[in-house]
């Protein structure tokens, strides 16, 4: 149920039929993999089955005599191009750690070699022909021993490039200072201390990675490929093989859900290579092993949060201390642990004390990486947590210490100015806030003060709420760009052609609702191809939450634009001047004589008759601040006291995602976006041999919610008016996954009285805490 | 072995290779709906229906589909002319990034076609096996209610 109070308009605010439903719903072919290239070779990755070795011989003679087998990559045949794989703008804030293939390996999991093959059984015999004789390396599989004096070095190439700390395995630091936290905690009145952990757990897009690279007719290389980040793929793609960019285009079709997993580039370099290599097109799918073993993770912290208050619950001093684990590569290493502080100190911007200090650590593990939340998920789970044992030792609601603390509308957190996207960031104020109406809201539809009160008990089963709030940002200050074309048909529609990466979410239909209410038409009328480096403007991409935002300006923009030109063609038609001339309705009209032209009329003219031109503009926008949505989030649940076992009976999300321009859409990010939290809440984790290698591998194994696991969920929008975003928006694709861990947590202690700080908060880990505090 | 069978109404008669997945050949025959998320029967992506009933074609052998009907979901509407049940799943917000919607839509029409009247429990229970996600399935009990409710209406076929 949405509580829908914003401005009414025509087309934004509007539950428009999403512009790929009925294609997706139909089953049309439009995903990576469901263009038939006869001919293609099938791509296929060997792995290390060590967590850290270095290669002393590799021996590819017999897997070569593999009937079909057409190419064989490896560390002795490939140039050595130090990258990173994480997708990100320009210039890269990751460590260039990675290479195609090394010498050595850092994970269970790590690119050893490649097969092109005519057949995929082909390909598979060969991998296991592929003889590799390794030297084993002591391996470190915790941030602590990472640290340890004495630690294997994991990064002791000479030619990696932006690693923090090699020598001591740290790939990325912070430190940020904000007044005198010393003497803020000794100014203030009650302190709490608390460290949550968050473990490994995995995006579980239902579409594997997956790429099909191949020539055109020109002989330029084509990457047909399942990516949030088709620009960023291009220049990667571009660098590490050595072809000049323009001879690379990138295509990305409908992608089958990202959430951040497929900002890494990790199979478009492979598969460009093999095609290179052997001049033919070259098909790659990894199976659910592959991508639970090889690809990338949430980030695994450890976040300490310190709070300082004064009796009547104002923050005066707050410290958090992130300490990360980015497995064996630094893919979004200091860029995570920045947003770790970044997307959750400016909430509580009352604290004047304030330190944020951190590393990132690599360890012998999988490749952490960008995540939905990004760093915020990880904060807001310790930070939440610290502010419900600060509401205790007050004794106050905890609901009403947020109400006391959190940022409001025209106010500032130093925390924008000092921290940014893996470097300094850029002071805002906060334009749009209705936290506190979603704090109310969310209480209500909870009962929230009738169930703090009254806490349920029935037979073995404890019930208890729990509350969090969160933010997050839309997109990424002084970095990200996006840019619009959009061009008129003859007959009144128009083509919009945007860089922008729908990976699911609706972006699609989003920007076409912009464009469609910018011009007065009906979102049919705007035809929306998206994602194409070749015939879409430049986008950075689909990631940090910025699509509706970034690419909904540059949008809007060119929708003005074009208006303007309608509006001059028109003035020539009715003769009369463009100030006295409105656009509604697929028409211009006079205001003046009740006179009007259709659009249809307008694009005929201009195409054909009179003064002939492209009724057309391409816009852009760089994201000058990034307005943080901002939610709150309650749960009920049920605690079984004899098993452990942790029911979420209700849970309620309210957001202020600024005007929504698709509400259900809206909603379903939030929905989607609970339930994956609910799943890191309840179960979802990667577990490791002693070893370091994987042990649950499939969907049996790495359980993730199903129909049945998932509360009644409600998820509210309160909507607000951002004056920087387009028609008042900002972004919701994120900021629902930050709360779950923390409210479930909070939930879990009103119930039986015991803080789960590691997530997942299993049965056994329940029971547990349970039995220590002697329950 | 040559298979004969009935694909969405018409009749096939196809060679098959040892050991092929109905999944493969289903893809090979142009029914792009179907999808392999895992491969292993754990996902629900490559749901399709064999008399009716929703197998996971991944793990079912092409020939056990001799002279069966199988139905995927190209075979309830198109793009022009979509079935109700794929409506109900647009019009629902049910369909984020599209890759488990073919399997979902066939198992709730399987639902529908036991039990034209289910409870939102029910179609819980019935979904169990097909994974999303992008929407915390909320939007996708929502589509298969309205659905039921449509059916019931007599807008179905």
């Amino acid at each position: 149920m949405a509580v829908i109070l914003g401005r009414a308009r025509a087309v934004v605010g509007q539950n428009v039929p999403k512009v790929d439903g009925i294609p997706l719903a139909t089953g049309q072919p439009k995903f990576t993999l469901d263009l038939d290239f006869p001919g293609a070779l099938v791509g296929k990755i060997l792995y290390s089955p060590h967590a850290h070795a270095e290669i002393l011989a590799i021996d590819t003679s017999e897997a070569e005599r593999v009937p079909g087998v057409a190419c064989i990559l490896h560390y002795g045949n490939v140039p050595r191009v130090p990258y990173t794989t994480a997708g990100q703008g320009w210039p890269e804030p990751s460590p260039y750690d990675t290479v195609l293939f090394d010498r050595k390996v850092r994970y269970v999991g790590d690119r050893v070699a490649a097969v092109a093959a005519e057949t995929e059984e082909a390909a598979l015999e060969a991998l296991q022909k592929i003889r590799v004789e390794y030297r084993i390396l002591p391996a470190v599989f915790t941030i602590d021993e990472a640290l340890a004096p004495g630690a294997p070095i994991i990064h002791d190439e000479p030619d990696a490039q932006g690693i923090y700390d090699p020598q001591r395995n740290i790939a990325a630091a912070v430190d940020i200072p904000i007044g005198d936290l010393a003497r803020g905690f000794a100014e203030s009145d009650v302190i709490v201390e608390e460290t949550c952990e968050i473990p490994y757990s995995q995006h579980c897009a239902l579409e594997p990675h997956c790429v099909l690279a191949y020539f055109d007719e020109d002989g330029r290389l084509v990457l047909r490929t399942s990516t949030q980040v088709p620009f960023h793929v291009r220049r990667i793609v571009s660098r590490v093989l050595g072809i000049p960019l323009s001879r690379i285009r990138v295509v990305k079709p409908r992608i089958g859900g990202g959430f951040g997993s497929k900002q890494e580039v990790i199979l478009e370099p492979v598969a460009a290579a093999l095609a290179l290599r052997t001049g033919r097109p070259v098909r790659m799918a990894l199976t659910r092993e592959e991508v639970l073993v090889s690809t990338r993770t949430r980030h695994p912290y450890r976040v300490r949060v310190k709070l300082g208050a004064k009796r009547d619950g104002t923050l005066h001093a707050l410290e958090m201390e992130a300490l990360g684990n980015t497995g064996a590569y630094g893919a979004h290493a200091g860029t995570v642990l920045y947003n770790v502080g970044s997307k959750s100190l400016p909430l509580y911007n009352k604290a004047r004390h304030l330190r944020f200090h951190g590393k990132a650590v690599y360890t012998n593990l999988p490749v952490a990486g960008a995540y939905r939340g990004y760093g915020a998920t990880q904060a807001f789970f310790a930070l939440e947590v610290a502010m419900d044992e600060l509401a205790e030792k007050l004794g106050m609601d905890p609901l009403e210490l947020r109400l006391k603390n959190h940022i409001r509308e025209g106010e500032s957190s130093p925390i924008f100015e000092k921290l940014g996207e893996g470097r300094e960031g850029k002071a805002q104020i906060i334009r749009s806030c209705k936290l506190a109406e979603a704090l109310r809201i969310g209480a209500e539809r909870i009962g929230w003060y009738e169930k703090r009160r009254n806490p349920r008990r029935e037979g073995p089963w404890a019930y208890g709420v729990g509350l969090a709030c969160a933010m997050q940002g839309s997109g990424i200050t002084g970095i990200d760009m996006a840019a619009a074309t959009l061009l008129m048909n003859e007959d009144g529609s128009f083509r919009l052609l945007v860089g922008a990466t729908d990976l699911g979410t609706g972006s699609d239909t989003v920007l076409a609702q912009i464009a469609a209410e910018a011009l007065g038409v009906p979102v049919e009328k705007v035809l929306v191809y998206s994602s194409d480096t070749d015939f879409t403007p430049f986008d950075t991409g689909a990631y940090a939450s910025s699509t509706t935002y970034v690419s909904g300006n540059a949008v809007l923009r060119a929708a003005e634009e074009v208006k303007r030109q309608i509006l001059e063609v028109a003035a020539e038609m009715l003769e009369e001047p463009v100030e006295g001339l409105v656009l509604e309705r697929e028409r211009v009209v006079s205001r003046r004589t009740g006179r009007s032209v259709s659009l249809a009329e307008v694009g005929h003219r201009a195409t054909y008759v009179a003064n002939q031109r492209q009724i057309g503009a391409t816009a852009s926008f760089a994201c000058p601040e990034s307005p943080p949505p901002f939610a709150a989030f309650f749960c009920e649940v049920a605690v079984d006291t004899e098993t452990g076992v942790v029911r979420v009976e209700r849970f309620v999300v309210v957001a202020d995602c600024g005007q929504p321009i698709h509400p259900k859409l809206a909603e379903g990010q939030l929905e989607g976006a609970v339930v994956q939290g609910i799943g890191h809440a309840l179960y979802e984790e990667l577990l490791f041999s002693e070893r370091g290698s994987c042990v649950n591998r499939s969907f049996f194994d790495y359980r993730i919610p199903t129909a049945l696991d998932v509360p009644e969920i409600e998820a509210i929008l309160v909507p607000s008016e951002e004056p920087t975003g387009p028609f008042g928006a900002k972004s919701i694709a994120e900021v629902g996954i930050n709360g779950p861990l923390p409210a479930i947590s909070n939930a879990i202690y009103h119930a039986v009285g015991v803080r789960l700080t590691r997530a997942p908060f299993t049965p056994e880990r329940v029971l547990a805490a349970l039995k220590a505090k002697g329950r | 072995m040559r298979v004969y069978f009935e694909l969405n109404g018409k009749p096939q008669y196809v060679e098959v290779k040892p050991g092929e997945s109905l999944l493969a050949l289903l893809r090979r025959l142009g029914m792009k709906s179907v999808k392999e998320g895992c491969g292993m029967g754990e996902c629900g992506t490559c749901t399709v229906l064999l008399e009716g009933k929703p197998v996971r074609s991944c793990l079912t052998f092409a020939p056990k589909v001799q002279g069966k009907r199988v139905t995927t979901v190209e075979g309830l509407g198109s793009v022009n002319d979509p079935h109700p049940l794929q409506r109900a799943f647009v019009e629902a917000g049910a369909v984020q990034c599209g890759f488990c919607t073919p399997g979902m839509i066939l198992t709730a029409y399987a639902l529908l076609e036991e039990n034209p009247d289910p409870t939102p429990q029910e179609v819980r229970e019935y979904l169990v096996g097909n994974l999303c996600r992008c929407t915390g399935y909320k939007k996708i009990v929502d589509a298969v209610l309205l659905a039921a409710q449509w059916k019931r209406e007599g807008q179905w076929r």
